[in-house]
């Protein structure tokens, strides 16, 4: 059985499309002129000279935590790479010199330009060593090779302008 | 003779290249209008950063930065490419729109003693088929681009360019032939002289009071002879310069960019810039055919010479008027920005009041300059009113053109069996009604004006 769709109905205005979009023309020059008379009040930050405050809990650029005494908090444990849908995290393992610890990273390495800001890896980690709390939302450079942030870099993260 | 030959040479050289250089001024600042306005539209400030030193003026200087980017980045050219009709496409473009423009009057046949020069580049009597012979040439840049891409998109968007042309290019010459019947002649500059004066109640009574000594009323414009053909003509003009909503050519969310995909640098700026020199070249063949072309509205060429001393007085007056009222309205967005960018572009605004209030101590000493004079000799009075009917003409071509950025930020593209459908079924039976209307009317109208013991 052929199933009947509903068709809009036939206004004549909208048939001779000219009254329509006389109308749309009027509701884009009342926003033009209203514009160009109110510049200052038009709704947007002036990114470079004003920033955005996010909101807590917004995902930034990643960081890895440290111990009191400076070193990194990661064991080493892959959970977070696991984890990663995008695979944009790669570590590698060393034995660790203090006793009391098993593991830590070698390398931890995070391609930017892989990750898809998900925040899977800071849900998963069992130590609470990478975090995406830095504020840090525009990551750009200049080739892709330095998109590519290593343990060092990411341990040197600053957190900046996020609310606690 | 010989040197009368020489004389016109230079001044039809003279000529086309001012026409070059209203095209070639008009095409980036329209683009950078089309940028402002579609912000405006969109509730966006648009472009407002790039500054010569402390120079913004509001994101027009992106003229510059634009041509710059255009000219510096990587030439390339797909290596399946069919090289020679893929360099030509885009000088076709660009050549088409800058000739026909070449048939536009901008003023009224300078007379002086001797000479008298028609303010046409072209001065033939049958402008209006050099318009559409040369026009609907563009479509050939169009194709010829996306054929020798060689690439999908790029082709697609050439055929739909051609069907739509093929489409539009009827019920736009069908318009015409009304304006044709109406003005009886094929020649711009007669059609520009006929929009003079008022118009007239089917050729009994004009349609306006007399005050003193000039008649104000509707002028006997195209566009209120024939309204069914201006809104026909328009519709198809936007179709032939491929704009929104008819820019299904390019259409970016189906096609990539459509037959300049596979454009680069300059070479798509040509597309880029022909486009919109197609735009100013439509938009004065629509002022000379709907809006009395140079025409200034009561006032006739005899007119204005005779009275071209106190109208360049009044004409003074305003702009010192207008230049005033910049000035303080720059040097309160000056006080409004301080400390905006924290260079040297917080100062723009200071910058600016300086020269339009110096601008109008030159103007006011104009001025007074004037009031010297008891009267005009008869060649400033002439040039006077070419300046004045050119500026009426500019100013015409620029809000119709103007329209055009309007229309296209408000109306979504035509989906391309409704493009098919409005130009066979809708526009293309309208013009032949209007026809078939107007020639009724003249009929009648000669009929009556026999019987009253006419011709």
């Amino acid at each position: 059985m052929t199933i009947k769709v509903a068709r809009p109905s036939e206004d004549i205005k909208e048939e001779i499309y000219l009254v329509a979009i006389v109308k749309g023309m009027g509701l884009t020059l009342k926003h033009l002129l209203s514009n160009l008379f109110n510049m200052r009040q038009l709704p947007i930050v002036e990114y470079p000279e004003k920033q955005k405050q996010f909101p807590a809990g917004y995902r930034g650029k990643h960081r890895l935590t440290k111990r009191e005494d400076g070193s990194v908090r990661c064991v080493a444990c892959y959970m977070c790479a696991t984890a990663c849908p995008a695979e944009c995290i790669h570590i590698v393992a060393e034995e660790s010199p203090d006793p009391t610890i098993e593991k830590r990273p070698a390398r931890f390495d995070i391609d930017l330009l892989e990750c898809v800001f998900c925040g899977m890896c800071v849900e998963a980690c069992p130590v609470d060593a990478i975090r995406m709390d830095s504020g840090i939302y525009s990551i750009t450079d200049f080739n892709r090779k330095s998109f590519v942030i290593t343990k060092e870099e990411l341990m040197n993260v600053k957190p900046q302008g996020m609310p606690e | 003779m010989t040197s009368n030959l020489a004389l016109d040479i230079v001044i039809i050289a003279l000529k086309a290249i001012f026409l070059l250089l209203i095209l070639l001024v008009c095409a980036p600042v329209l683009i950078v209008l089309e940028r402002k306005i579609s912000a405006f539209i969109q509730d966006r400030p648009g472009p407002n950063r790039a500054s010569i030193g402390p120079i913004r003026l509001g994101g027009f200087v992106y003229i510059v930065a634009d041509a710059i980017k255009l000219f510096t980045k990587e030439n390339f050219t797909p290596s399946n490419a069919n090289r020679f009709y893929y360099y030509l496409a885009p000088a076709i473009s660009v050549a088409v729109a800058l000739s026909t423009g070449a048939v536009v009057p901008f003023a009224d046949t300078l007379h002086f003693e001797n000479v008298s020069i028609p303010m046409q580049v072209l001065p033939i009597n049958a402008g209006l088929l050099w318009f559409f012979a040369i026009a609907s040439l563009g479509v050939y840049g169009i194709i010829l681009a996306g054929w020798a891409s060689n690439n999908k998109y790029s082709l697609l968007g050439a055929v739909r360019s051609s069907a739509q042309l093929i489409s539009y290019e009827i019920p736009m010459g069908l318009s015409v032939v009304g304006i044709l019947m109406a003005f009886q002649s094929l020649d711009l500059s007669k059609i520009v002289e006929a929009q003079g004066g008022l118009l007239t109640f089917f050729g009994l009574f004009p349609l306006g009071i007399y005050l003193g000594n000039v008649w104000l009323g509707i002028p006997n414009w195209g566009i209120f002879l024939q309204p069914i053909a201006f809104i026909i003509f328009i519709v198809a003009s936007y179709a032939e310069t491929n704009r929104t909503p008819f820019d299904l050519a390019e259409s970016e969310s189906e096609l990539v960019a459509g037959f300049h995909t596979e454009y680069s640098a300059m070479k798509f700026g040509m597309f880029f810039f022909a486009e919109y020199m197609a735009m100013v070249v439509a938009s004065s063949i629509m002022t000379t055919l709907f809006f009395g072309g140079w025409q200034v509205p009561f006032f006739s060429t005899a007119a204005l010479q005779q009275f071209s001393l106190p109208m360049m007085r009044i004409a003074l007056g305003v702009t010192i008027l207008v230049l005033i009222m910049m000035t303080l309205g720059l040097y309160r967005f000056f006080l409004g920005q301080k400390g905006r960018f924290g260079d040297s572009r917080d100062s723009e605004g200071l910058i600016l009041a300086t020269i339009t209030g110096g601008l109008a101590v030159v103007v006011l000493l104009l001025l007074g300059l004037t009031f010297g004079l008891s009267d005009l000799p008869t060649w400033g009075g002439v040039t006077f009113a070419a300046v004045v009917q050119f500026l009426s003409f500019f100013i015409k071509m620029f809000l119709i053109a103007s329209t055009f950025i309007w229309v296209r930020w408000t109306v979504p593209r035509f989906r391309y069996d409704q493009l098919m459908n409005l130009g066979w079924k809708s526009l293309l039976p309208l013009a032949l009604a209007n026809i078939f209307v107007t020639g009724v009317v003249i009929l009648l109208m000669n009929y009556f004006t026999q019987a009253r013991g006419g011709v």
